[in-house]
C-alpha cells in the first residue's frame, strides 16, 4: 500500500491491509481471509447477535402466546380484567390544553403491565383488546419472513438475470437491461403500492399460479420484484468486466458449456457481492414491508406485521403511545443490526467494493 | 450534441410508453375478476353490472381499453371542461383523477423543494465532515447517527415527531399536520412544512452522507490528489477543488433521481403521516378503497418525473463532462 496521500485520510482497506501484514495469507482461500477480517469486527458480531436474538424471539411467538400470554395474535380480550383493570375501559371524557372537551372514542386501553400480570399484556393492549406483545412477536415473524424471503428471491433472480445478461450480451442483455430500466422508472414505493393493492383485490391467478389475496406471498413477491434492478444492475456490471478476463476465455477455449461458465466460473466471483447485497436488502425490505403494510398495501389485517401494528396504534398515539413506539423500536433495532452487520461483511469480503442498496 | 439530446428524449418517450403499458397490465389484467362487479357493490342486479361494463368500457378488448385510458389521461391534461366520458375517473367517487393530481401538486412540490434543499445540504455536510475526521470519534458519531437515520421507517419517525412536537398538549411547538398554501399565508405554510421537511430529509441525509464519505475516501487516494498535495496546496483547497468535485458526481445523480421520485409523489408515507394533501397522499388515500384509476394516474405521473429527470441528468452530464459525451 502506498502512503496516505493526505493527512486526513483513513481508508478502511488500507488499515485492514496493514493489520494483515504479519499474518500469513499463503494458501488461504478468500473466504477464510474474509472470515479472519470479520472475526476482528466485534461491532458486526454484536449486531449479528442482536438480529439473531430478535429472530429467535419472533420465531418463538406461538410458544409465548400459548404458554405465557395465554392468548392468540387475533384474540380480543375487551372484557377481561387484568391487574384489576378492564382491558378496554369505558369512554373517557376529559379536557385538553385549550379547554375543549375530548372524548376518547372507545375508552382507554390497558397500558403495559411489565410482567405484573404474570406475562399477560406485557406491553399493554391495543384498541381491539389484543395483546400487543403477542402481536408484536407474530408481526415480527411475518415481517422477517417477508424481509428474508423477498431478499432471497430478489437476489437470486437478480444474480440469474445478471449472469444471463453479462454472459450472453447482445439482445439478451438488451432485453434484461431495458426491463431493469422500466422498473427503475417508477418511484419504488408507488410501484410496490400499485402492485400490492392490485393484487390484494383478488390475489393472483395467472399462468397456473394461484395466490390468495391474504397470502404473505403477495408482499414478498411485490417487494422482491421492485428491487431486482437495484441489485441486478451492479451485478451485471461486475459480470460484464469479468467476462473479459482471461480465465473466462480459457474456459470457453476448453469447451466449457455456457451453464458451466456461468455457474462455476462467474458465479463464485460475484458470490461475495451477492451475499452483502442479501444482508443489506433484508434490512431495506423490512422497511419497505412496514411502509406498504402501514398504507394497507402489504400484509392484510387482521394478520399482524410491524407495519400494520404501527398503523393500528397510530390512531391512539395520544392515549397509548406504546402501541406505536414498541413496533417502531423493533423495526429500528432489526434494521440497524442488519445494516451494521452488512457493512461489516462488506468491509471483510471486499473493502474496496461499493455495494450499497440505493433507494 | 443536438442528436444526443433528441435521441435521449425519444428514448424517454419510449420508456414512458412502456411504463404506461406496464401500469395498464398491473391494473387491468393482474387483479383478475370483474371490475364491473366490484364497482357495482355488494348485491348488484345483472343488468346493473352490464351497464357498468358498457359505461366504463370493460367489455372492449384490452387494446381498446388501453387506448381509451391513454386518451382519457391526455384529455384530462388539456385545459377547459370535458364531458364525463372523456376523463379518467375514480371508480369510487367518480372524481376526475387528473384534476385531483393537479390539486395535490402544490403541497407535493412545497414538500419536495424544501426537503430537497435540506437533505442535499446536510447530506454533503455529513459526508464531508465524517470523511475529514475519518477514524476519529467525530466520524464514529456521525456515521452512527447516519446509520440510525437510514434504519428508521420514515412514517414511524413522522408519527413520533408529530406526537412529541405537535400533538402532545404540553408542548405544541408545531401545528399538527395539514398543508396551508403558500399564497394563503407564507408563515403558516412554513410552520406546517418544517416537520415534514426534516422527517423526509433524514433518510436521504444519512444515505448521501454515507455515499459521499466512501467516495471522498476513495478519491483521496488518487494520484492527482497526491500531486495537488505535493504542489503545496492546503488540505482545505485540495478537498474543495480536487476531491469534492469528483466525489460529488454520484451524489448529484442520486439527488436528481430522488428529487424526481419525491416530486412524483414518492413521499407517500411522509405526506400521509403529516396529512399534507399532496399527490402521494391522494394515492395512499385511494389504496384503502382499492380505487385503481387514481393509483394508476399517480404511478404514471411519478414515472414521468423520474424519466424526465434522468434524461435531464444525462444531458447535463454530457455538457459538464466531456468523457461521457457521445462521439
Amino acid at each position: 500500500m502506498a502512503e496516505p496521500a493526505t493527512d486526513f485520510t483513513l481508508d478502511t482497506a488500507q488499515v485492514l491491509a496493514e493489520e494483515e501484514h504479519g499474518a500469513s495469507i499463503v494458501g488461504r482461500s478468500p473466504w477464510y481471509l474474509a472470515w479472519r477480517r470479520l472475526r476482528r469486527n466485534y461491532i458486526a458480531f454484536i449486531a449479528l447477535f442482536v438480529f439473531v436474538v430478535i429472530a429467535v424471539a419472533c420465531s418463538l411467538a406461538p410458544i409465548y402466546a400459548h404458554h405465557i400470554a395465554h392468548t392468540a395474535p387475533n384474540a380480543t380480550h375487551t372484557e377481561d380484567i387484568v391487574n384489576g383493570k378492564q382491558v378496554l375501559s369505558a369512554p373517557v371524557i376529559g379536557t385538553d390544553a385549550q379547554g375543549n372537551v375530548v372524548v376518547e372514542k372507545a375508552g382507554g386501553v390497558l397500558g403495559p403491565t411489565w410482567w405484573h400480570a404474570h406475562g399477560r399484556f406485557v406491553l399493554g393492549a391495543d384498541g381491539l383488546g389484543r395483546d400487543v406483545a403477542v402481536r408484536l412477536l407474530y408481526g415480527g415473524l411475518n415481517s422477517l419472513k417477508i424481509g428474508i424471503g423477498s431478499a432471497l428471491i430478489c437476489v437470486m433472480v437478480a444474480v440469474l438475470l445478471a449472469l444471463l445478461a453479462g454472459f450472453y450480451g447482445g439482445w439478451v442483455d438488451w432485453i434484461i437491461t431495458r426491463s431493469f430500466d422500466l422498473i427503475w422508472a417508477f418511484p419504488v414505493l408507488l410501484l410496490a403500492i400499485a402492485l400490492g393493492s392490485a393484487l390484494s383485490i383478488n390475489g393472483f391467478h395467472h399462468f397456473g399460479i394461484s395466490i390468495s389475496p391474504h397470502s404473505l406471498w403477495i408482499p414478498t413477491l411485490v417487494i422482491s420484484y421492485v428491487y431486482v434492478p437495484y441489485v441486478g444492475r451492479p451485478l451485471r456490471g461486475q459480470i460484464l468486466s469479468l467476462r473479459e478476463k482471461e480465465f473466462i476465455e480459457a474456459a470457453i477455449g476448453q469447451g466449457a458449456s455456457p451453464l458451466r461458465i456461468m455457474f462455476s466460473d462467474l458465479l463464485p466471483n460475484v458470490a461475495s457481492t451477492a451475499l452483502v447485497f442479501f444482508t443489506l436488502i433484508i434490512a431495506n425490505n423490512i422497511l419497505t414491508e412496514a411502509g406498504l403494510s402501514f398504507l394497507g398495501a402489504g400484509v392484510q389485517p387482521p394478520n399482524p406485521s410491524w407495519g400494520t401494528v404501527i398503523q393500528e396504534g397510530q390512531e391512539r398515539i395520544i392515549s397509548a403511545p406504546w402501541l406505536t413506539l414498541a413496533p417502531g423500536i423493533a423495526i429500528v433495532l432489526t434494521v440497524l443490526s442488519l445494516n451494521i452487520f452488512g457493512d461489516g461483511l462488506r468491509d471483510a469480503l471486499d473493502p474496496r467494493a461499493k455495494v450499497r442498496v440505493e433507494h | 450534441m443536438t442528436a444526443f439530446i433528441i435521441r435521449r428524449f425519444l428514448g424517454m418517450i419510449a420508456v414512458l410508453f412502456a411504463v404506461s403499458i406496464l401500469v395498464f397490465l398491473i391494473f387491468i389484467i393482474v387483479p383478475g375478476g370483474d371490475p364491473a362487479s366490484r364497482i357495482a357493490g355488494k348485491h348488484p342486479t345483472p343488468q346493473n353490472v352490464v351497464n357498468i361494463k358498457k359505461k366504463w368500457g370493460f367489455d372492449k378488448p384490452f387494446y381498446v381499453q388501453y387506448y381509451e385510458m391513454m386518451r382519457k389521461v391526455g384529455t384530462g391534461l388539456l385545459p377547459g371542461n370535458h364531458s364525463q366520458y372523456d376523463v379518467l375517473r375514480s371508480f369510487d367517487d367518480q372524481t376526475n383523477v387528473v384534476h385531483e393530481i393537479k390539486k395535490g401538486m402544490p403541497a407535493t412540490f412545497s414538500l419536495t423543494i424544501g426537503a430537497g434543499l435540506i437533505w442535499l445540504f446536510w447530506g454533503v455536510m455529513v459526508g464531508v465532515l465524517s470523511a475529514i475526521t475519518a477514524g476519529r470519534w467525530a466520524d464514529r458519531m456521525i456515521t452512527t447517527v447516519a446509520l440510525v437515520g437510514i434504519s428508521m421507517p420514515v412514517f414511524w419517525l413522522g408519527i413520533i415527531t408529530r406526537y412529541f412536537l405537535a400533538e402532545k398538549p404540553s408542548h405544541p411547538w408545531f401545528p399538527d399536520g395539514g398543508y396551508v398554501p403558500l399564497t394563503a399565508s407564507p408563515w403558516e405554510w412554513y410552520k406546517h412544512l418544517i416537520l415534514p421537511w426534516f422527517v423526509l430529509a433524514v433518510l436521504f441525509i444519512g444515505f448521501y452522507g454515507r455515499v459521499l464519505r466512501s467516495n471522498i475516501l476513495d478519491t483521496i487516494n488518487e494520484d492527482y490528489v497526491r500531486t495537488a498535495r505535493a504542489k503545496g496546496l492546503t488540505p482545505r483547497r485540495v478537498l474543495a477543488k480536487h476531491v469534492l468535485r469528483n466525489s460529488l458526481i454520484p451524489v448529484v445523480t442520486l439527488f436528481g433521481l430522488d428529487f424526481a421520485a419525491v416530486l412524483g409523489g414518492g413521499a407517500i408515507l411522509t405526506e400521509t403521516v403529516f396529512e399534507l394533501h399532496g399527490v402521494g397522499f391522494y394515492a395512499a388515500e385511494r389504496v384503502g378503497a382499492l380505487d385503481l384509476p387514481p393509483i394508476m394516474g399517480v404511478t404514471l405521473y411519478g414515472a414521468f418525473f423520474i424519466v424526465l429527470f434522468s434524461a435531464i441528468i444525462d444531458i447535463l452530464y454530457a455538457f459538464l463532462d466531456p468523457r461521457i459525451r457521445p462521439a
